[in-house]
């Protein structure tokens, strides 16, 4: 209708204006309705009768008419054509029938008395993964191997061994310590920073692979590393003035701001209680894992409040052991890792 | 077809189809979940798997209640990055006591399976405070009020028994002791030899380090068991499984 060139020249009242069809066909549309409510004509076959199928489609390729068959399904005179699946639909879900055959005869599927049937292709998540880390396990085997084998000191000034396990030495930081030493190994409260060259316990090669083989305080390590500060306010060793003295006396150590008197006045009590692990001039004591308290490095803090807190209530930093959940080569590149990190010795 | 006519018949029925969808659930779920009830190879029998201590079973229902499983998995999968990562792939038997299990199904955070020993007690307690205190990217919220709630064995012996009627074997002495080894796990000075016979390898400390025994105790002594009943260097894994 919207086609220019089939507009009739007839005036636009005319009914013979095809624009003024569809008006007029509404209206015969809404009269037969009308009739059809008032019962002058009479109501369409029941559904389940198939009415004459009239629709016409397409025959492949364009050749040709063919009927489309109705589904009987009429709905105020809209019926439903029965159009057959698509065939590319149909066809793939064969193809997923012919599969889940195949699938079922080839993997692990159907049980059985004892087991599941094992499937023809033998296929095992466990022996997989198995196969999987022994892949790179024998691909890093020898550098491994020679890992272990060779004297710790003697691993920094092998190129090889060194380019290994600083590599392998990081990416086991990354999973297993930078939690609680940071992803940039600079600690935090309580966490010791791994880049400076203060250290609890040693910073040797030796010394570090002995922590990290046994842990620090780790209750499930025999041979872990272990010391105990004793909690001097919560266990009544010491009243409250002489911790806030001793406090100031640490502050002195170190030359920060302190109170004099005070100090002095702690000078004794450390004397007594601090200096067989901390020494007299606070310099500590790496076989007891006594932080040296006359330098700038703290491990919780040396505001005077946290000193306090650290004396009254005990510091127990704990390190878990990791010769059980690391092998020999991991825990010496770790080692190799930390001990390059900046501080070590 | 012939049978396309009849199945004409359910697809027109309501109530039918309804009956008969039920039926085809019915066999499908049959098929898929009665054998794991009597196939040998379900759950392969580990040694060191204990049901878990009263005080360990009330760390996991605040671990439950806090809903972690919904940000933390405790199912390592057989894969190497997995394994590299968190240890040795999960066991079956090593959640059989868990009722419900908390593999979970989404990492928002990572697998607790095997975090038992890998931090100690006064990182979780630091992590759980304030998670950005220790990992700076963390996006876990602070849990640090479960230092303030006390907690005491009150139901702990009903608790037990709750998991008994589900299959956990609790014997009576374990009943019967209930309450002191709820209380004996977190005091130092408690009859540490009886509890460990009841539950060998159980963990006594006073895991928070405060004097009175609260919520985080619990749920550090549940995450400080976590993955570490069975001993992998002894154990070694059927292939067939």
């Amino acid at each position: 209708m919207s086609d220019e060139t089939k507009k009739p020249v007839d005036g636009h009242a005319s009914p013979a204006n095809p624009d003024n069809q569809i008006g007029l066909r509404r209206q015969a549309a809404d009269a037969e309705h009308a009739a059809k409510i008032a019962g002058d004509i009479p109501p369409r076959p029941a559904p389940d009768q198939p009415i004459a199928p009239s629709h016409r489609r397409k025959g492949r390729h364009g050749v040709g008419l063919k009927e489309t068959p109705s589904t009987g399904h009429d709905w105020d005179g809209i019926t439903e054509y029965d159009n057959p699946m698509p065939r590319w639909w149909l066809w793939t879900f064969y193809v997923t029938i012919v599969w889940a055959l195949g699938y079922v005869v080839a993997y692990p599927a159907i049980p059985l008395v004892s087991q599941a049937t094992q499937g023809l292709l033998g296929t095992n998540s466990r022996t997989e993964v198995a196969a999987e880390i022994d892949r790179f396990d024998q691909a890093n085997a020898p550098v491994k191997a020679a890992l272990v084998e060779a004297d710790l000191d003697r691993i920094p000034s092998d190129p090889q061994l060194m380019s290994y396990a600083t590599n392998a030495g990081g990416a086991l930081y990354r999973t297993w310590c930078a939690q609680c030493h940071g992803a940039g190994a600079a600690g935090g409260p309580g966490y010791p920073n791994l880049l400076d060259d203060s250290w609890l316990w040693g910073g040797s090669l030796e010394d570090i692979h002995l922590t990290l083989r046994h842990g620090i305080r780790d209750p499930l390590d025999a041979e872990t590393r272990y010391s105990e500060m004793p909690r001097f306010g919560a266990d009544g060793l010491l009243e409250r003035p002489q911790i806030l003295a001793v406090a100031e006396h640490v502050r002195s150590l170190s030359g920060l701001p302190h109170d004099a008197a005070r100090a002095a006045e702690g000078a004794a009590v450390y004397a007594d209680n601090c200096s067989a692990c901390h020494m007299d001039d606070g310099s500590g004591d790496r076989n007891q894992g006594a932080p040296a308290l006359n330098d700038q490095i703290w491990l919780y803090g040396s505001e005077p409040s946290t000193l306090v807190r650290i004396i009254s209530e005990g510091p127990y930093g704990v390190m878990p052991a990791w010769s059980a959940r690391l092998s020999e080569a991991d825990i010496r590149s770790l080692a190799v890792y930390v001990h390059g990190l900046g501080g070590g010795e | 077809m012939a049978i396309l006519e009849k199945h004409k018949i359910l697809e027109k029925n309501a109530t039918l189809l309804l009956i008969f969808s039920f039926l085809v659930v019915t066999i499908g779920g049959i098929v898929q979940i009665t054998p794991l009830f009597y196939l040998e190879n379900t759950i392969e029998k580990v040694e060191g798997v204990r049901p878990y201590t009263p005080l360990e079973l009330t760390g996991r229902d605040i671990y439950v209640r806090e809903g972690c499983y919904t940000c933390h998995s405790q199912m390592i999968r057989p894969m190497r990055d997995e394994v590299e990562r968190y240890g040795h792939y999960s066991l079956a038997a090593e959640s059989m006591y868990d009722h419900p299990f908390q593999w979970g199904s989404k990492r928002t955070g990572p697998d607790l399976a095997r975090v038992g020993g890998r931090y100690s007690d006064e990182w979780h307690i630091d992590h759980l405070r304030d998670p950005r205190s220790v990992v700076p990217e963390s996006i876990m919220p602070s849990y640090g009020f479960l230092l303030n709630r006390v907690i005491g064995p009150e139901h702990i012996a009903e608790r037990l028994r709750t998991d008994r009627t589900v299959g956990v074997p609790y014997d009576q002495a374990m009943l019967q002791n209930a309450v002191a080894d709820f209380r004996t796990q977190a005091d130092a000075f408690g009859d540490l030899a009886a509890l460990q016979s009841r539950y060998p390898g159980a963990q006594v400390r006073n895991f928070d380090r405060q004097p009175q025994l609260t919520e985080m105790d619990a749920l550090i002594a549940y995450l400080q068991v976590l993955g570490t009943m069975v001993d992998f260097s002894t154990f070694e894994p059927d292939p067939n499984r």
